[in-house]
């Protein structure tokens, strides 16, 4: 019997990661308030339903954008009938436009060179594809995003070289973490052919600051690599400090950089919410490298019926303001009442300003400081407490404890339910916890008498951190 | 300079080919009836858009209980799109074939499938075996990023393109003499360019190779919904039945690529499908489709077309009839320039030949050929070598993609260059071409009719 391909029959998908694994023991049981109200929640999904109601009112009162509509089905014809791979001059004319608003106007995008790809996911993809041949190699900064090892990897024959970073700094990337890395590509005989930033982080919900970024784009040119920015959470930073896109930095005028090794990957299923729609760009400084992934792009066009829609609602410039303006303000809103919960039982996590995650804490609870241990808890959460968390050790953390929480897929009732659980477990764990009637209401779902008057209490920065004052769970006290 | 991939600087997307080429100068110079009516006319292009056919698409669209699919929860996949897919497959086979969702996987068109399928059953040093004349796509969508090998089985005229026992074995060989293990033949049904399905003998004849050589068979079968007269479609799976070759081995290395680009007349959406019988080659293109899903407000659009059973039969029988009147169309405008086709009975193409006005037997004089009607002539056709035909002469010449009046001014615009041909070289090439005509066959298939100054002197030869 004839064999299938390597690629088709080894693991290279990446899908037997942890990662994963949550997901499918939340889509055997998935939590539903009323069906399956013992389900589990799902935490590991990064997505943004935040302001979806939002896009639905613009909706509504655009029938004309629909090819549905009486309103539109005129140009139903002409877009089902539209497959040039360049794309509809509109869609990446409101692309190009909704990008720079979501960089403050600071810079300006060429539509021209707005590339189409299959998601994200084809975007990373058809850009190794374009920049590296097998057996080379890419630098990524860890904690990464688990899916960069199917992404990047799996047909194009790539490997990926950590840049270790680490939680003594709040995990920023350092020039002695990024030559470490090179050198350890070099000795085992790989050849590097770029390094990808994905600023604001996944899975640490951080932005990269001026410095570091001037750091990597100085690093790339010393060593004649690429440099690809994967900013597809840019418009979920909700709070200071402001998002640096690696575009503003190479106008810079202290900035030397070969334009033609900069390439940039956006989507809009992050930003917008519309992971169903499959909506990737390539956007890149390097010619050859536009004509290249444009070719590229026949395997992954957008739909011409979305790129319809995209290109109307995004030209709608009081859409867009005010669209970015309400996710922030709902991610904020959201973000800040999570991980106050969480501090409330003594769960803290790391500083964060953007993605729609947040970087848990939980060293505290490990039996031992290895990944053993951290599986081992990452089960007791997924098993008994039923909320599917993402652990560090799938995203390459170098230290076992960090878990991935989403907290802007689900619906504010699903997400009380979800701190319960946590609350519930944290306290079932110690008995010695003595219940604090400011802060624990057992008779209530709600978590807080006042809210806003709680929140003030933490609005202070660092607060959030497992060094803080707050008292602690004697859940955490016990294990020190 | 930071370097880029092989891939990216070498020629594999093949987009060189004069069937891009000729698109390229249509884009430079569009046919359009008021703004510029003399421009070129597209006739390269494999699109299904008879102007009412259209219409009875929009029609659908513009039903009050679509107004729904506005609100729609618009991030989540539609599990309903797979099976009202797998029906409408169903349908256009007859009902004598039906197909399980499980085994479909959804993709970004035709294009998205036929890589993502070369990914998953060939690499670096394999090869599969593809009857020409085929698609030019191919090139790009088999080899270029997979790395896999395309080794022709070469098809000829003198039987009407079928593909021939020792033909596959000749193929076969060839890839062995290259050092490339071949994994499989991939073949689309019905034929582009030729515009005609594989009988029922071809089939027994590929699934008896496929056995013998324990290798796949892919069967890229989007014009299935195209067929507009006899003999009908026979589909792979259904000739796999009959055998009663289910749960066979074999039954598991035949994979079939569908889309609705051409059927539906949708190529814009991306809606392309795998199908196989084998679990691990559906698990394995399930995860690489994530390079190239079909978006879901697509989905939710077309699981509600195609769920509306009455809709699909009355397309699938207007969509026919239209294409037949369209096809005989195009045949009779280009028998009145003294040029005949390949007997077809599907596509939104016909295969058609011109080898009688050739100044030589050569690709040399084909391209001189193409050049002039793309330039002068003004009409964007394929020509045969770009589909790898092993003989020069043949055009793909595509009818579907047009308003009936732009397909007579086509038509007008081919007789005059002909015309004009014949007067310049009367003199001159008389001779060759009659020699030329002296060695070709004159099976009964080739639908021929002369052009009038050539007319009498062609009695005595037939």
């Amino acid at each position: 019997m004839v064999a299938m391909s390597k690629i088709a029959t080894g693991n290279g998908h990446g899908e037997n990661s942890p990662y994963f694994d949550g997901w499918k023991a939340y889509e055997t049981n998935p939590f539903h308030p009323s069906d399956r109200p013992n389900g589990v929640i799902q935490m590991g999904l990064a997505e943004n339903q935040l302001c979806l109601d939002f896009v639905e009112k613009w909706l509504m009162k655009h029938p004309e954008v629909s090819l549905c509509s009486p309103e539109g089905v005129s140009k139903f014809k002409e877009t089902a009938l539209f497959q040039d791979y360049h794309g509809i001059p509109e869609f990446r004319q409101a692309v190009a436009k909704f990008m720079a608003k979501v960089r403050g106007d600071r810079v300006k995008f060429d539509p021209d060179r707005i590339v189409m790809s299959g998601g994200a996911t084809g975007a990373h993809e058809s850009l190794v594809f374009c920049l590296a041949d097998p057996g080379e190699a890419f630098l990524v900064p860890t904690p990464y995003y688990p899916g960069f090892d199917r992404d990047l990897k799996w047909r194009t024959g790539i490997e990926l070289v950590p840049i270790v970073c680490e939680s003594s700094n709040n995990f920023m990337i350092t020039r002695e973490a990024m030559e470490a890395a090179y050198e350890r590509a070099q000795e085992a005989n790989l050849r590097v052919k770029g390094l990808l930033i994905t600023n604001p982080s996944n899975p640490l919900g951080t932005i990269l600051d001026r410095e570091t970024l001037k750091a990597v784009v100085k690093f790339i040119n010393e060593k004649n690599i690429h440099l690809v920015g994967d900013e597809i959470y840019a418009a979920t930073v909700f709070q200071e400090p402001e998002f640096v896109s690696i575009s503003e930095i190479i106008e810079e005028d202290d900035v030397v950089c070969n334009r033609d090794l900069i390439h940039i990957v956006y989507s809009l299923s992050k930003d917008m919410g519309f992971p169903g729609f499959r909506v990737g760009i390539i956007y890149s400084y390097n010619d050859a490298v536009v004509s290249c992934a444009r070719k590229m792009s026949s395997f992954g066009l957008v739909s011409s019926q979305t790129q319809h829609l995209i290109a109307s609602m995004l030209s709608d410039d009081d859409f867009v303001e005010n669209f970015i303006a309400e996710s922030k303000e709902q991610l904020f809103k959201r973000h800040k009442y999570f991980t106050w919960s969480l501090a409330q039982v003594g769960i803290g996590s790391l500083k964060s300003n953007a993605g729609l995650f947040i970087w848990m804490d939980l060293r505290k609870l490990l039996e031992e400081k290895t990944f053993e241990a951290e599986m081992k808890l990452w089960r007791v959460i997924i098993n008994e407490v039923k909320l599917n968390v993402s652990p560090g050790s799938s995203f390459h953390c170098d230290e076992p404890g960090w878990f991935r929480v989403c907290f802007a897929n689900m619906d504010d009732n699903t997400m009380e339910v979800a701190l319960l659980r946590i609350r519930t477990f944290m306290m079932k764990n110690n008995e010695a916890m003595v219940p604090r009637p400011k802060l624990c209401r057992r008779s209530s779902l709600k978590l807080s008498l006042s809210r806003s008057r709680r929140m003030d209490d933490f609005m202070s920065p660092g607060i959030m951190s497992p060094h803080s004052p707050l008292p602690q769970s004697p859940l955490v006290r016990a294990r020190n | 300079m930071g370097l880029l991939s092989r891939k990216a600087t070498c020629n594999s997307h093949g987009q060189d080919s004069s069937y891009f080429l000729g698109w390229q100068e249509y884009e430079k110079n569009p046919y359009d009836e008021t703004k510029n009516p003399k421009g070129i006319i597209q006739m390269g292009l494999a699109e299904n858009q008879p102007k009412t056919q259209m219409q009875q698409v929009s029609k659908e669209m513009a039903n009050p209980f679509s107004k729904n699919l506005l609100f729609s929860k618009i991030t989540m996949a539609i599990p309903e799109f797979k099976k009202a897919l797998v029906d409408f497959m169903s349908e256009i086979r007859g009902n004598k074939v039906t197909f399980d969702p499980n085994n479909m996987v959804l993709t970004a068109g035709a294009t998205s499938a036929n890589e993502t399928l070369m990914f998953c059953l060939a690499e670096q040093g394999d090869a599969f075996l593809l009857p020409t004349p085929y698609y030019p796509g191919f090139d790009r969508d088999l080899k270029w990023r997979t790395g896999a090998e395309i080794v022709p089985i070469q098809c000829s005229s003198s039987n009407r393109f079928k593909i021939t026992e020792s033909a596959l074995e000749e193929a076969y060989q060839q890839a062995h003499k290259k050092n490339l293990r071949v994994k499989g033949v991939l073949i689309t049904n019905p034929s582009n360019p030729l515009g005609t399905t594989m009988s029922r003998a071809e089939l027994d004849l590929l699934i008896n190779f496929i056995t013998a050589k324990e290798i796949h068979l892919i069967s890229d079968e989007i014009y299935s919904g195209t067929v507009f007269s006899s003999p009908g479609f026979v589909s792979i799976m259904e000739v796999l039945k009959d055998r009663q070759l289910e749960n066979t081995d074999v039954w598991d290395r035949v994979h079939i690529v569908y889309s609705l680009s051409k059927d539906l007349g949708l190529p814009g959406f991306r809606v392309g499908a795998i199908y196989s019988n084998d679990p691990i080659v559906v698990a394995a293109a399930t995860k690489m489709s994530s390079f190239g899903l079909v978006s879901s407000q697509t989905q939710y659009l077309l699981s509600a077309m195609l769920s509306d059973k009455k809709f699909t039969k009355e397309y699938l029988s207007k969509n026919k009839k239209r294409l037949l009147k369209r096809q005989n169309k195009l045949v009779s405008g280009l028998e009145k320039a003294g040029i005949s086709i390949l007997e077809s009975n599907a596509g939104l193409f016909c295969w058609v030949d011109m080898r009688h006005l050739l100044s030589s037997n050569t690709f040399e004089a084909e391209m001189e050929l193409w050049k002039r009607i793309v330039y002068d002539v003004k009409l964007n056709i394929s020509p045969g070598s770009s589909c790898h035909c092993t003989e020069p002469g043949w055009f793909r010449v595509c009818f579907a993609n047009m308003s009936e009046d732009t397909l007579k001014l086509a038509m007008q615009r081919l007789k005059s260059f002909v015309d004009s041909m014949n007067v310049n070289d009367s003199n001159k090439s008389h001779q060759e071409l009659k020699n030329a005509r002296k060695s070709r066959s004159r099976n009964k298939w080739v639908f021929r009719l002369s052009f009038q100054s050539f007319h009498d002197r062609e009695q005595d030869e037939r």
